[in-house]
């Protein structure tokens, strides 16, 4: 079937299986390897995208089911003029360390940011718990995102 | 209190520095193993035995083969002639140990759930899931073994070629009639049992290979999320037979590793012979599943730690006696991880004799091996909750009874019982400070007050202090342990004409930041932007000496041989400099990437212009070979031992058993520090995952062998929701033993977290009458030890 979305602001459509995850779709199909995979029971938060604006973790979603929506990556954050502040965030405060995490973590970030106005430490590491890291412990993360939260 | 000499002059080293690792990472450009795009490749999937002991029957492939896309399907006894041999172990740790053959697909008996018996080739990965899905094998289910204890009676024996489930037992006792004299005199004697449960190492990337032939000139380049390119490069042209030197291993960016990584498994032999079969490239992903099963699990003992003291509770003797958990076949170093630990059951402490034996067995369970800190945290957990029993017994308190044990700062070096030579320490410190950090006594009177007020809210305060060996390792030292290689590491660094710089190190990074600090080194030696030194490794083709990242080893090893080739190439540098200059080489100050005469300040050549004029060699010295490039090769003369003291204050709760860590400080001491923002974020990951340790992850296996915590919904790797801030700080006592004066911090978080926060959970829970929790800490195991004191129901 044929599936159609807007990826980070340019129209894409890919002729796929209906029973393809839209993990796999960006991946697969678009060549958008930015989203990473990390489990198969969506506990670990690794392949989060913003769909239309909101977190969401492309592997519980059929790419069939975003036909039409707006899909934003980790591909899509930056611009010509640098890192979004959520990365440039991660980067100042050493929040990642392999990176396998980290885009599915900064798409959760930038959509939890987005979504509360006055984000504490306690309502960071809450906002996140569903994107599990195992090199950081975490302890950066939340700092960079109330960084960028300011 | 602490020494903090440092060769480093260029103000680079040791102040933090952003990773230049971090761009590629934060924008999905690093490419990993599932990225790479391979045109016409292949896809496998492994069928895996859903039984942890089955004869393997008839094996049908009909229906996977009719699957849309499959391609073929080869059985374990249609590959069996293309292995030249099993799958390696290169740590047999005495001669007689027993190491059953472990082909990369099992032919005859499948010895673990998750053994592979099949794989199916197909186009798509997809189309290789469905396939498994078709494969239909004959099993015949047999009991399985699954508890150590049960297999070290030989009740039943797994491998019937070995005639026993034990593979190998292994003692250290240099001074047996002292052990036995100390336990004889001793006026406290503590015996204590702990058990170390399976755990799942999930790094967040699981495993993938890729196999590019190129089947007409015979060349194969090897893709695997490894930590150990170089040794699997050496390992894999052995077990299959391939000439080495046509082969090549990279590993792309790697999502972690923890040591799950640092081993050869059968999936990157499976797609290397395929590959040659198909003369394609064949591919595999693992998924999180197949990861719980198919990949090492960590940890599995059950130890017995004995302290003799006298009546100040000064230790007089360690015993301590493991039983370890090897799985179903000895993976690549498996045998010698409880080695690892085996010299350091009694801590920091000064003691006069010691002993410890091993007894490692096989289960019908996953392989166990490295897994970060791999065999140090075992250690460390034993004697640190030990001492919490011994100063119970003496009626000191847990700080008292450390420091009145903890090595002299004045007997560094310090000739251990146990035969190594600890190369400095500095360890009340460390403990003096942590205990500042976690305000120890206004802590101390908020527990007794709620004691006194009779809350079911109990605070626990747990301490535990630490010294590992790593650094891995003098090769002299691997040969005396029966190791099947080398310690040594790699390191170039060449001075390109434009004075950019190219290193080239033998280590295999995989998240800890060796491009940083890698550069932050040679920038400080040559006076150079860090941001124009490129760190090149992970690829054999690019960097083909090297033994790889693992037992906190890159920077005192590798690290080590980089410093020592930046200073040859400096010193080549300085002769061509001293040419340019018709001066002495000795004569010569080098700073700020500027050479000078001594004395005559406005006579200088700025290393930019020895650069471009070792690249024209036009003029060098006569005899000089062109070029600014060195290489070295160290092997340590020692390991390096870190240390420090970390403090966890857990609030368990009588009514439901639920731990919660409220409070955490660690003082660490990794020697000279090179980038501290970098060792700040190694102690946080680390102690997280020995907290996890502690209170959250076990890999729960049932009677028959079914792992029953098989994905990361029933597996308990901590969120951000479970984790705290940690309060850090360090000193700086230098290593002697190379020229940096570094040390390692890679494990220290993980060896020494757990054991503060059980510690902490058992002092909650004294006044009880309880005296251990076994890991991990739950609920339900703590509501379990609390009626079996008798206590609230």
């Amino acid at each position: 079937m044929e599936v159609s979305v807007i990826v980070n602001g340019t129209g894409r459509s890919a002729d796929v299986e209906p029973r393809t995850l839209l993990v796999h779709y960006l991946r697969d199909d678009l060549g958008l390897t930015g989203t990473n995979i990390g489990c198969d029971t969506s506990s670990c938060g690794a392949c989060t995208v913003l769909v239309d604006g909101r977190s969401a973790k492309s592997c519980t979603l059929l790419a069939a089911q975003v036909d039409g929506a707006e899909v934003t990556t980790i591909e899509g954050l930056a611009t010509a003029d640098g890192l979004h502040p959520m990365q440039q965030a991660f980067h100042e405060c050493h929040a990642l360390q392999c990176g396998y995490c980290t885009p599915g973590m900064v798409m959760a970030a930038v959509s939890l940011v987005d979504e509360y106005d006055d984000l504490d430490a306690a309502g960071v590491r809450v906002g996140l718990e569903g994107n599990l890291c195992r090199c950081t412990g975490y302890q950066n993360i939340v700092r960079a995102v109330l960084a960028a939260s300011e | 209190m602490t020494d903090t000499i440092s060769p480093f002059v260029g103000g680079i080293v040791g102040t933090p520095r952003l990773r230049k690792e971090d761009p590629a990472l934060l924008t999905g450009e690093s490419r990993f193993i599932d990225d790479l795009q391979l045109p016409g490749a292949l896809w496998i999937a492994l069928v895996r035995s859903p039984y942890a002991h089955a004869r393997i029957g008839a094996i049908d492939a009909s229906a996977a083969l009719a699957v849309d896309g499959v391609v073929a399907v080869y059985t374990g006894a249609d590959l069996e002639g293309d292995w030249a041999g099993p799958l390696p172990c290169a740590w047999p740790v005495t001669d007689d140990m027993k190491n059953p053959a472990h082909l990369p697909l099992a032919v005859g008996k499948a010895n673990f759930a998750g053994d592979g018996v099949a794989v199916v080739v197909a186009t798509s990965r997809y189309a290789a899931a469905d396939g498994v899905e078709g494969v239909v094998v004959d099993y015949e289910p047999l009991e399985a073994v699954v508890d150590v204890r049960d297999a070290a009676s030989d009740r039943l024996v797994i491998h019937e070629d070995c005639g026993t489930n034990v593979a190998y037992d292994w003692e250290l006792t240099p001074d047996p009639d002292g052990v036995a004299a100390a336990f004889e005199n001793a006026v406290h004697h503590v015996t204590e049992t702990y058990v170390h449960q399976r755990l799942i190492p999930a790094p967040m990337e699981t495993r993938g290979v890729a196999v590019v032939p190129a089947p007409h000139n015979g060349d194969m380049t090897l893709y695997s999320s490894t930590q150990i390119p170089h040794v699997l490069k050496v390992m894999a042209a052995l077990t299959l037979g391939v000439p080495e030197q046509k082969l090549r291993v990279v590993a792309p960016s790697v999502g972690g590793g923890f040591g799950c990584k640092l081993n050869v498994y059968a999936e990157e032999l499976v797609c290397m012979t395929l590959a040659n079969r198909h003369g394609v490239p064949v591919r595999w992903t693992e998924t999180r599943t197949e990861a719980a099963t198919a990949t090492i699990q960590g940890r599995a003992q059950r130890q017995t730690i004995e302290l003799a003291a006298d009546a100040d509770g000064k230790l007089t003797g360690v015993r301590a006696t493991l039983l370890a958990d090897m799985g179903a076949y000895l993976q690549l170093v498996a045998p010698g991880v409880p080695l690892l630990g085996a010299f350091l059951y009694h801590g920091l402490y000064d003691v006069p004799v010691y002993s410890f034996t091993c007894r490692s067995v096989f289960t019908n369970l996953t392989p166990t091996d490295a897994y970060r800190g791999a065999g140090r945290p075992e250690a460390t957990y034993a004697i640190e909750r030990a001492m919490d029993a011994l100063a119970v017994a003496v009626g000191v308190g847990q700080d008292e009874i450390r420091s009145r044990n903890f090595i002299p700062t004045e007997k560094f070096p310090y000739d251990s019982p146990a035969g190594l030579i600890f190369d400095s320490g500095n360890y009340q410190p460390t403990l003096d400070r942590a205990k500042e950090l976690m305000d120890w006594d206004g802590r101390r009177a908020e527990q007794a007050e709620r004691r006194a007020a009779g809350s079911t809210m109990h605070l626990g305060l747990g301490i535990s202090s630490y010294v590992e060996m790593c650094g891995l390792a003098p090769s002299r030292t691997l040969a005396a342990l029966n190791y099947g290689a080398g310690g040594w590491e790699s390191a170039t660094v060449r001075i390109l004409p434009t004075c950019k710089v190219q290193v080239v190190t033998g280590a295999t990074p995989h998240g800890q930041g060796h491009e940083t600090s890698w550069s932050m080194i040679v920038a400080d030696q040559l006076g150079v932007d860090p941001d124009d030194v490129e760190v090149l490794h992970s690829d054999t083709a690019i960097s083909p000496l090297g033994m790889d990242t693992y037992g906190s080893r890159s920077l005192s090893v590798g690290g080590t041989a980089l410093w020592m080739a930046t200073e040859k190439v400096i010193h080549k540098a300085r002769a061509i400099a001293a040419h340019m200059l018709e001066a002495n080489a000795d004569d010569l100050d080098f700073a700020g990437g500027t050479f000078t005469v001594k004395g005559s300040p406005d006579k200088e050549v700025p290393l930019a212009a020895v650069a471009f004029g070792a690249f024209t060699a036009h003029d060098l010295p006569d005899g000089m070979e062109p070029n600014l490039e060195a290489q070295v090769t160290w092997d340590p003369g020692n390991f390096v031992f870190p240390f420090g003291t970390h403090i966890a204050v857990v609030e368990v709760d009588e009514e439901t058993g639920a731990v919660e860590l409220i409070d955490y400080a660690a003082v660490d001491d990794c020697g000279n520090q090179i980038n501290p923002m970098i060792v700040e974020g190694q102690l946080h990951g680390g102690i997280v995952q020995g907290v996890a340790q502690a209170l959250w992850e076990e890999a729960i296996y049932d009677a028959d062998g079914q792992l029953r915590s098989a994905n990361l919904a029933d597996y308990l790797v901590p969120s951000a929701a479970e984790c705290i801030d940690m309060k850090l700080d360090h000193t700086v006592t230098p290593s002697p033993t190379n020229p940096m004066g570094v040390k390692g911090v890679g494990e220290a978080g993980t060896i020494a977290s757990t054991p503060a926060v059980m510690n902490a959970v058992v002092d909650a829970l004294r006044p009880m009458g309880i005296t251990d929790v076994r890991m991990p800490a739950s609920p339900m195991t703590v509501r379990r030890a609390i009626e079996a004191a008798g206590g609230s129901s």
